[in-house]
């Protein structure tokens, strides 16, 4: 088992951006797989499932390699649903063109924000974006010519076109809904920013963000201008929340107040921390977590004798429940105690391990309990 | 033809008798309404400083945000409303939630916040983050997740002045005089009793304390404790005839920790005074802006002052990085 490992690992290629390129279209060939073997319904959760892993996967670049908390992710896929909304509504503009309009603007949203949180750390970093998730959707009301109110916006989502009906029909002999189609474009956009994200984390950029984390004053003695890093972190984890909002648009349809409360930015919190800080197959994990357990703790509380509206709420207390576990028990979340086993077991290949690869090892150690923390 | 004449000076006069009274009419409901404005703030911004109090005892001795602040005092909110629709006296049901805040403080800090005490910052955060959805989710099960009204003790109806009902009720007085009594216990306790004593010396140094024979640990879960009780005295206060709904004290929250960091973090006269500020701000916005900005103004006052000066404007302590 191990010396396959290590031959599969030498066959790899060397530079980082083949590997995840690689990984990346082995990924495709399972997500197509996926969507064609399950039924509608099920394609329906994994366009659910896709967008929550992009702003996730934002998330977890920002809390975890860079020690930055966000509970304003909801807000800001707020704005890149409105944004999709606005733009698909006028007709004209193309749903891809769209999409990257929307995280264009989210991203500019994330300057403004990051530029304040960038002197923030810790719980005033989690206050005022959480004023900034609980503040944002009043807007959506204050203006509610433009964005509709509480009712919110309809979005005018693109249709599945021809081509795409030919092609799965060719290929798979399946029928192609809205629901494939949408699942389609969220788990294309999903892949496309891990690809960039998991380039970036490997980059000059990830190594900064890291080592800001790990101890801002070594960072600062080094050169490292940490101001602008730390606006930069927010910006590109802002503009993936925003490509999120925009799939989100798509999918839903409907952008809303009601849909952007401060629960969807817990959620996403959860969703990273289970997975584990800082790692993007975590946020992954994590995301499948939001999509696949409520529907699964409220049949349980049915079968408990709950109301509906009852077991409704089991899934928002599993969250809370899960997060305070995770965090006083493993809070290196799922892929903490994954990399811990493999650490655990008998060591052969050491010495023929190529040098690069210890970069496995050096994941987020802020979340490490034994880390001294005692700031007084 | 002369007539003519007459009855157009004639209508003048008559036409510009409304029109004076309408404008001095207007001048009257502006100043009421400021008036109404400011007593709201005054109300509104005792029941924040009340909540930012908390907060910084909190803060004070174990260095972490209770997030869950909020929901702890929703949840023992519920608990009164239940008493109270089961037929008890609403003092019963205001001292059981009391009561209740206390013990439940107590749990939190001993089971869960011990854990994460002195580790990084960010693991104590999504702690009591989790506490907050999880109380949160509880509450909705437990007692169901429709607006109910909750009662108050006194009138809700404002008093008349000269004539002119304004916005102060006898139930507003009850909530600034509480506020009021906590604040005075509080003192009383900090600063002549022993516990207070020992109290204040784990939050200052808990490696001297504890050399010196101070329970450290039991102070930090007194210190939880108290701050959770007036957390719930906030939450009981915000309820008071008007409706509740598990997320009630949501943007509570926010206001609660925008007016804690306005006054420092550190000091709790700052709370006291950042609480009221907060009230009178946000009563403003709310009156003249829109309701819905409320929290939009809390998160701009939060970015000017962490901006401007983000040791708050009564910190006595030297300069922190935020």
């Amino acid at each position: 088992m191990v010396s396959l490992v290590a031959g599969v690992r030498r066959r790899l290629p060397a530079s980082t951006l083949g590997r995840n390129l690689l990984l990346v279209l082995a990924a495709l060939v399972v997500v197509v797989l996926l969507l064609e073997l399950t039924d509608p319904f099920r394609n329906s959760q994994l366009a659910t499932m896709s967008y929550y892993a992009i702003a996730a996967a934002g998330l977890t670049v920002l809390t975890g390699l860079n020690g930055q908390i966000s509970l304003g992710h909801g807000a800001l896929m707020a704005v890149g649903a409105y944004a999709m909304g606005l733009l698909l509504n006028t007709g004209v503009v193309p749903f891809p063109l769209a999409m990257l309009a929307a995280a264009a603007v989210t991203a500019v949203v994330g300057v403004v924000v990051g530029a304040a949180a960038a002197r923030l750390h810790g719980p005033y970093l989690a206050g005022a974006t959480l004023a900034l998730a609980i503040g944002v959707p009043g807007l959506a009301i204050h203006f509610d010519g433009v964005f509709g109110g509480e009712q919110g916006l309809q979005i005018s989502s693109p249709r599945p076109p021809d081509w795409f009906a030919d092609v799965i029909y060719f290929l798979f002999a399946n029928e192609a809904g809205s629901a494939k189609y949408f699942a389609y474009i969220g788990w294309l956009t999903l892949l496309a920013v891990l690809l960039l994200l998991s380039n970036l984390v490997a980059s000059r950029y990830g190594r900064v963000w890291r080592a800001i984390r790990d101890d801002e004053v070594a960072a600062e003695l080094a050169g490292v201008p940490l101001g602008r890093l730390r606006v930069l972190a927010f910006v590109v984890s802002a503009a993936c929340a925003g490509l999120a909002g925009a799939v989100l648009g798509i999918v839903v349809r409907l952008a809303a107040p009601s849909g952007f409360t401060i629960v969807l930015s817990l959620s996403l919190l959860t969703a990273v921390v289970v997975g584990g800080l800082g790692s993007l197959g975590g946020a992954l994990l994590g995301s499948a977590l939001l999509v696949f357990l409520p529907p699964a703790v409220t049949g349980l509380g049915m079968q408990a004798g709950l109301t509906g509206v009852q077991a409704a709420q089991l899934a928002p207390l599993a969250y809370g429940v899960v997060l305070v576990t995770v965090m006083l028990l493993a809070p290196g979340g799922a892929m903490g105690i994954a990399r811990a086993l493999w650490h655990a077991r008998p060591r052969r290949r050491f010495a023929q391990q190529p040098a690069n690869t210890h970069r496995m090892d050096e994941e987020p150690s802020t979340t490490d309990a034994t880390e001294p923390g005692g700031r007084t | 033809m002369v007539a003519p004449t007459a009855v157009p000076r004639g209508a003048a006069t008559t036409m510009s008798e409304p029109l004076i009274e309408g404008i001095a009419g207007r001048n009257r409901r502006t100043m009421q309404q400021f008036l109404n404005v400011a007593l709201n703030g005054l109300s509104q911004g005792a029941i924040y400083a009340a909540f930012a109090l908390a907060l910084v005892l909190i803060w004070r001795s174990t260095r972490i945000i209770n997030f869950a602040q909020g929901s702890m005092g929703m949840f023992t909110t519920y608990i009164a409303l239940a008493l109270i629709e089961s037929g008890r006296s609403y003092w019963v049901g205001f001292a059981v939630a009391l009561l209740a805040g206390l013990l439940l403080g107590a749990l939190v800090e001993r089971l869960v916040i011990r854990r994460v005490e002195g580790g990084p910052e960010l693991n104590a955060v999504i702690v009591t983050l989790g506490l907050f959805v999880a109380l949160q989710a509880l509450a909705a099960i437990l007692f169901g997740a429709t607006y109910r009204s909750f009662p108050a003790p006194f009138g809700l109806h404002g008093f008349d002045v000269g004539g002119v009902n304004i916005a102060l009720t006898p139930f507003n007085l009850f909530a600034i005089g509480a506020v009021v009594v906590v604040m005075l216990a509080l003192v009383a306790l900090f600063r002549f009793t022993d516990v207070g004593l020992r109290m204040r010396a784990s939050a200052f140094n808990q490696e001297v304390s504890r050399l010196l024979g101070v329970p450290v640990g039991r102070m930090l879960t007194l210190g939880w404790a108290l701050a959770a009780m007036v957390g719930s005295l906030s939450g009981l206060l915000i309820a008071g005839g008007s409706l509740v709904f598990p997320a009630y004290m949501d943007a509570v929250i926010v206001y609660g920790f925008v007016a804690a960091v306005l006054g420092g973090l550190d000091s709790p006269v700052g709370a006291v005074v950042g609480g009221l500020v907060m009230g009178m701000t946000l009563s403003v916005v709310s009156g003249y802006l829109g309701s819905e900005l409320v929290a939009l103004a809390a998160l701009a006052i939060l970015v000017t002052v962490l901006l401007v000066r983000p040791r708050g404007l009564f910190s006595r302590t030297a300069v922190r990085q935020v």
